[in-house]
This record gives structure tokens, C-alpha cells and sequence, in this order.
């Protein structure tokens, strides 16, 4: 150990936190691909970080020179565009890959004891990073921008009795205005950043406290050699330093090919109606938030029945609610003998099968026009309202279903990848 | 692995499918950006027509210029009517209070019409005008319905008449011109007059678009070594787990 290391250890625990959540850190050897996508998360935030400070040096919150401020970062600022697509790309990519992770949960039962926090603090999270894209959204002061957070904050007046007054003070106007958008460029680059930042340092430390799961579900440190290291853990560095390492730059060839060559995806990333100012007399055909926030759209614009109390809107929002706060009580809904899919019968295999066909449908259905009918014999809604129960019925009925299932004996020691 | 590289892509399958769907009736325009004459041509036609009246505010005279390869003297002499700087913004010398007056509407800006509306679009919309006693400029157009701008280029289409299949609304998947007055160009020179123009445009939505594909090229060369060394790395390192 140098003189200079001694002295710091001496002051602050630097080597101690190195050892404990870096080079003595064991991570179960047999982590295969779905594992990649916790590190990537941490990577694309710190990319959505840096090239966020980059623009904040040339937009300007202000709704008469916003629109325009964007144009100047993508032609007379030097690189400008570079860093403004990675930015946008990014901001989609976070949710490919945070989804992702999330799904790699549902998979090998990460949600489960002794990991309930560690969920929690990620559904935290998740719903943090919606509120950031959201904010974010409204920033380029495009006329999608502009007629989503328009439509989005009138969600609120829904709740009964104050709900008027309610979305007024989330504008500061009666309509989305130039006060709407500086509170939202505050809360976008330093109020939500901060709780994202907290959010993901508490997540790390409750699964450094726990350990992380592995593909067979089973505990690691059950069985040590004589120093107390896992027999199926590996050093964290360097062994999934590098190994992340890879999955770092397969990702980011894949975010720079967009970048490059298609920064907009068809509309998915960067959409048509945006590239046209704000235009508060001028609504776009269809309203569509992007396509990491369509699944709870579709939930919302599922319930039409205006013969509930308190009307089909504020059931909507309701149901678009409890959608998301279901996921927090994953954990306690699971009651599987087993963790991993791999040992778990063929009730939990179908259920999530439907499951990730229901959310990707109800993504896709969040972009269409509601009475169209684009996936065949049924309009558009209609498959929405399917999805609705599917989505539901997926966590409302787990409890029955995990129990009911035939699992197979988990194994003592971890197997392949 | 294989299997889960797999699920992940059928994962992201929608994605690939355009979100931005509809139009389908536009007629479909070549872009190439490497076609600098044609850039050039557009440019000329951009500068003398549709800047007589239209906004490119967010786009500068000597950065078209820079990337268009059109040297400074040329760009003085010829594409500037409204501004003496190249520095400047390409900004429209007609008052927008006029223009209110004058077509009841402030012609909206076009540095990003490309983008918003598309090429096709463009090319489609400019190729649709029509002579129409009903309107008060005396144009229509199929894709627009009772747009108020007149046809700007007329003299080089000439003018048409437009009948509609089933007589019903203008619809521009069911329209049949008769031309009534020739214009200075064949319809096939008057097209690829449209779409210089549409390229230009195009171009004018996003100057950068110049520049990534080449760049994404070598971006992408160096990400395919920077696998293969890290693959390498992590094998190397991984020896010893079994």
C-alpha cells in the first residue's frame, strides 16, 4: 500500500468501500446476458448527465426562444447536433434498457425476499425517470412537446373537487406557458437529476447489502470456502468490469448507429410534429406521448365507460395509476416457492408471456388513433381494454397462480449461464 | 444467449415500424444529399421563389453556401436579395404585418418543413396546384385544400385544371389535371425542378445531415474494433472461471 493511500485510508474509508463494493465484491459467476442491463442504465445516465450540461450551456428556457435555441444547438453549435441526438436517443435508450432490467426481474424473481428494497427503490426510480422524460419533453417547445404536457397536466384536473385548481398550479397558468416551461426546465435539470442520483446510490447500496440474484435463483453465499468467499462468486472487478465493459460498447454502437443514421426512428425517438414550434391554436391530429410512456396511455384511453361515477376520465387516470403502483407490490404478490423461471411450471411461463405481449401491445396501441383498427377484427380501443384486464389480471391473480404452479427442485449450486 | 439476443429483438420489433404512419398518397421523391448541383439548383429556386415570401430563419447564407460549395462572390451576387451579410439569417425582406394582410396568413417558416411534413409531402404539394376561379388568389391545390398561397411557379408549370373521380372533394389520389396554359417546362423538367428543390429542402431541415452518415460510418468501424478488443479482453479474463 503506497504512503499516499495510507494516509487517505487513514481519513476516509477509500480502500474499505473499494474492497466492499468493487474488488471483493462477489457477483454469482453464472450472470448471463439480462445482466448486462443494470450497468448500462448507470452508463446511459451518465451519458444523458453530460450531454444534458452540453445543451444547458446553449438552450434557453424561455417559450419565444426555446424552438429556436434547439435549431441553434443543431446547426451553429459545433457538434451541437452530435450531442443533442445523443441526448434524445438516450433519453429512449435509458428505457429500452431499463426495461429491459426490469423484465430481467420478472424473469429470475429479483423482486423477491430478501430483495424486496432493492424492487422498491427501482419501481422509485422507474417512475422518477418518467417524470424526468416527461419534463424534458416539454423543452424543445415543439408542438407535440407542447399538446403533451398540455394534455398530460389536464390528467390532473380529473381528481375530484380540486382538480382544476390543482393543474393550474402545476402550470403556474391557465395554460402551458412560459412559466410552465421554466418550472419544468428546473425540475429537469437539477430537482429530478438530484432524486435520480440519491435514487440510484440507495438502489446500489441495498443490493451490495443483499447481493445480487443470479439466472437459478438460488443464495450464493450458502456455500464458502474457508475465507469466506461465495465458491459460485466471482470478483466483481475485474471480472464483470470487463465484462460489462463489452456490453458497453455493443450498446453504444447500437445507440450511435441511431444517432448517426436514424436520430428520429421513424418517428419513435424524435417525432414528426415536433419540428413545428408550439402553436397553441394549432393541435396535432393525434396526441401521442413517446413510446416509453404509451402502455399507461393506452390504460388510460381504455376506460370510455362515461356510466361510472365521477366519469370515464377519472377512472382512466385511476387505472392508469394503480398500473404503475401494482409493480410496487411485485414482491409480496409473487408467492412461488421458486425464484428463476427455470424452475417455475408453465402457469408463470404463459402468464409472462402474455404479459410482455399485453405491454408491448398496449405501447403500440398508445401511438394509434383509439377508433382505428390496426391490429385486425377489433378497433383499437377494444384491444386496449383486453390489454387493460390481461395487465391486470397478471398481478391480481399472481398470488393464485405462482401457488398453483408445479415448480422443479432448485439446484444446490448454481448451473450454466 | 442466442435465444435471448432473439427475444430481445422481437421485443423491439414494433419500434422498427413507422410511428409516424398515414399520407399514404404521396407521390415518392429521390433525396440524395451528395447531388450537390441539384442542392445548388434548389438552392437558387429556394432563394429567388420561395424566400420572396417565406422565413428560413434558422439557417444562414454563408453556411448554405459552405455546404452547398457556392463561393462567396456568387452568393453575394445572386442569392442575396434581402440581407448583404452572410452571417445573417435567411429571413424574408416582407413585412409579416403585409403578408397577414395580403394572404390573411404569415407564410409559415420552411427551415424545418422537410422534417415536419416531410419530403414527399413537399414534393407532392408543389406538384398539385391548379387553376380555380372560386379562391381569391385563383389557385388551388389538390394536396392543400384552399391553401393561401397562390402557384409561385406557374410560369414554368403553366396552368391546370383539375377535375375530381366521382366529382366529389379535392383529394389528391383522385385528381386529373388538363393543362390550360403552358408553361416554359415539360412536365418531366418541371418534376425534376420540384425536386431540387424538395432536396434542398431536405438538406435546409437538417444541414447536418450532410456530414453524419460519412461520420457514422467510421464511428461505426471503430465500435465494431472496439468490440472485438473488449470481447477479447473479457475472454482473456475469464479464463480461469469455471
Amino acid at each position: 500500500m503506497s504512503k499516499f493511500m495510507t494516509w487517505v485510508d487513514e481519513r476516509f474509508p477509500a480502500t474499505k468501500v473499494w474492497e466492499e463494493h468493487v474488488s471483493k465484491y462477489y457477483a454469482p459467476k453464472n450472470l448471463n446476458f439480462w445482466y448486462f442491463f443494470g450497468s448500462l442504465a448507470m452508463v446511459v445516465m451518465v451519458l444523458q448527465i453530460l450531454t444534458g450540461i452540453f445543451l444547458t450551456m446553449h438552450y434557453k428556457p424561455d417559450s419565444s426562444l426555446a424552438f429556436a435555441s434547439v435549431e441553434y444547438i443543431m446547426r451553429d453549435v459545433p457538434g451541437g447536433w452530435f450531442i443533442r441526438y445523443l441526448h434524445s436517443v438516450g433519453a429512449s435508450m435509458l428505457f429500452i434498457v431499463v426495461y429491459l432490467h426490469m423484465f430481467r426481474g420478472l424473469l429470475y424473481g429479483s423482486h423477491r425476499s430478501p430483495r424486496e428494497l432493492i424492487w422498491l427503490l427501482g419501481m422509485l426510480l422507474y417512475v422518477t425517470l418518467m417524470a424526468e422524460a416527461f419534463f424534458g419533453y416539454l423543452l424543445p417547445w415543439g408542438n407535440m412537446s407542447y399538446w403533451g404536457a398540455q394534455v398530460i397536466i389536464s390528467l390532473f384536473g380529473a381528481v375530484p373537487g380540486i382538480g382544476p385548481g390543482l393543474s393550474e398550479w402545476i402550470r403556474g397558468d391557465f395554460v402551458v406557458s412560459d412559466a410552465t416551461l421554466n418550472r419544468f426546465f428546473a425540475f429537469h435539470v437539477i430537482l429530478v437529476p438530484l432524486l435520480l442520483s440519491l435514487l440510484v446510490y440507495l438502489h446500489i447500496v441495498a443490493l451490495h447489502k443483499v447481493g445480487g440474484n443470479n439466472p437459478d435463483g438460488i443464495d450464493i453465499k450458502k456455500d464458502k470456502d474457508a475465507s469466506g468467499k461465495p465458491l459460485d462468486g466471482i470478483a466483481f472487478h475485474p471480472y464483470y468490469t470487463v465484462k460489462d465493459n463489452l456490453g458497453v460498447a455493443v450498446m453504444m454502437t447500437a445507440l450511435l448507429a441511431v444517432v448517426f443514421f436514424v436520430p428520429e426512428l421513424g418517428g419513435w425517438f424524435l417525432e414528426k410534429d415536433n419540428f413545428a414550434p408550439a402553436d397553441i391554436l394549432q393541435t396535432p391530429p393525434d396526441i401521442v406521448p413517446l413510446w416509453y410512456l404509451t402502455p399507461y396511455y393506452s390504460i388510460l384511453r381504455a376506460v370510455t365507460f362515461e356510466w361510472l361515477p365521477g366519469g370515464a376520465k377519472l377512472w382512466g387516470v385511476l387505472a392508469m395509476g394503480a398500473a404503475i403502483v401494482v409493480l410496487f407490490f411485485l414482491p409480496w404478490l409473487d408467492r412461488s416457492p421458486v425464484r428463476s423461471i427455470r424452475y417455475r411450471g408453465w402457469m408463470y411461463k404463459t402468464a409472462l408471456t402474455l404479459f410482455v405481449i399485453t405491454f408491448v401491445m398496449l405501447g403500440y396501441l398508445g401511438t394509434r388513433n383509439p377508433s382505428h383498427v390496426d391490429l385486425g377484427l377489433l378497433k383499437n380501443v377494444t384491444w386496449s381494454q383486453i390489454g387493460l384486464v390481461v395487465y391486470f389480471a397478471f398481478f391480481l391473480l399472481m398470488p393464485i397462480y405462482t401457488r398453483m404452479d408445479r415448480t422443479k427442485p432448485e439446484p444446490d449450486r448454481v448451473t450454466g449461464q | 444467449m442466442n435465444k435471448c439476443i432473439v427475444s430481445v429483438l422481437m421485443l423491439l420489433m414494433p419500434l422498427v415500424v413507422s410511428a409516424s404512419g398515414g399520407a399514404g398518397n404521396l407521390d415518392k421523391v429521390y433525396i440524395d444529399l451528395s447531388n450537390q448541383p441539384s442542392l445548388q439548383r434548389g438552392a437558387r429556386t429556394f432563394v429567388n421563389y420561395c424566400l420572396s415570401c417565406h422565413n428560413a430563419s434558422f439557417m444562414r447564407y454563408g453556411r448554405m453556401a459552405t455546404d452547398l460549395g457556392i463561393s462567396e462572390a456568387l452568393l453575394r451576387e445572386e442569392m442575396m436579395f434581402a440581407s448583404d451579410k452572410p452571417g445573417d439569417l435567411m429571413v424574408t425582406a416582407m413585412p409579416a404585418a403585409g403578408a397577414k394582410a395580403w394572404f390573411g396568413v404569415v407564410p409559415p417558416d420552411l427551415s424545418l418543413t422537410a422534417r415536419s411534413r416531410g419530403a414527399d409531402w413537399i414534393y407532392t404539394y408543389l406538384r398539385s396546384f391548379y387553376a380555380d376561379e372560386s379562391t381569391t388568389t385563383g389557385w388551388n391545390n389538390a394536396l392543400f385544400s384552399n391553401v393561401a398561397m397562390p402557384h409561385v411557379l406557374y410560369q414554368w408549370q403553366g396552368a391546370r385544371s383539375a377535375t375530381f373521380e366521382g366529382g366529389g372533394v379535392a383529394d389528391v389520389s383522385s385528381v386529373r389535371y388538363q393543362s390550360v396554359v403552358p408553361g416554359t417546362m415539360t412536365g418531366s423538367e418541371y418534376d425534376a425542378a420540384i425536386r431540387d428543390l424538395t432536396n434542398f429542402m431536405v438538406y435546409l431541415a437538417e444541414p447536418a445531415k450532410l456530414v453524419r452518415y460519412e461520420m457514422g460510418f467510421w464511428v461505426m468501424l471503430f465500435m465494431g474494433v472496439f468490440i472485438v478488443l473488449a470481447y477479447l479482453l473479457k475472454k482473456e479474463y475469464w479464463r480461469d472461471v469455471h
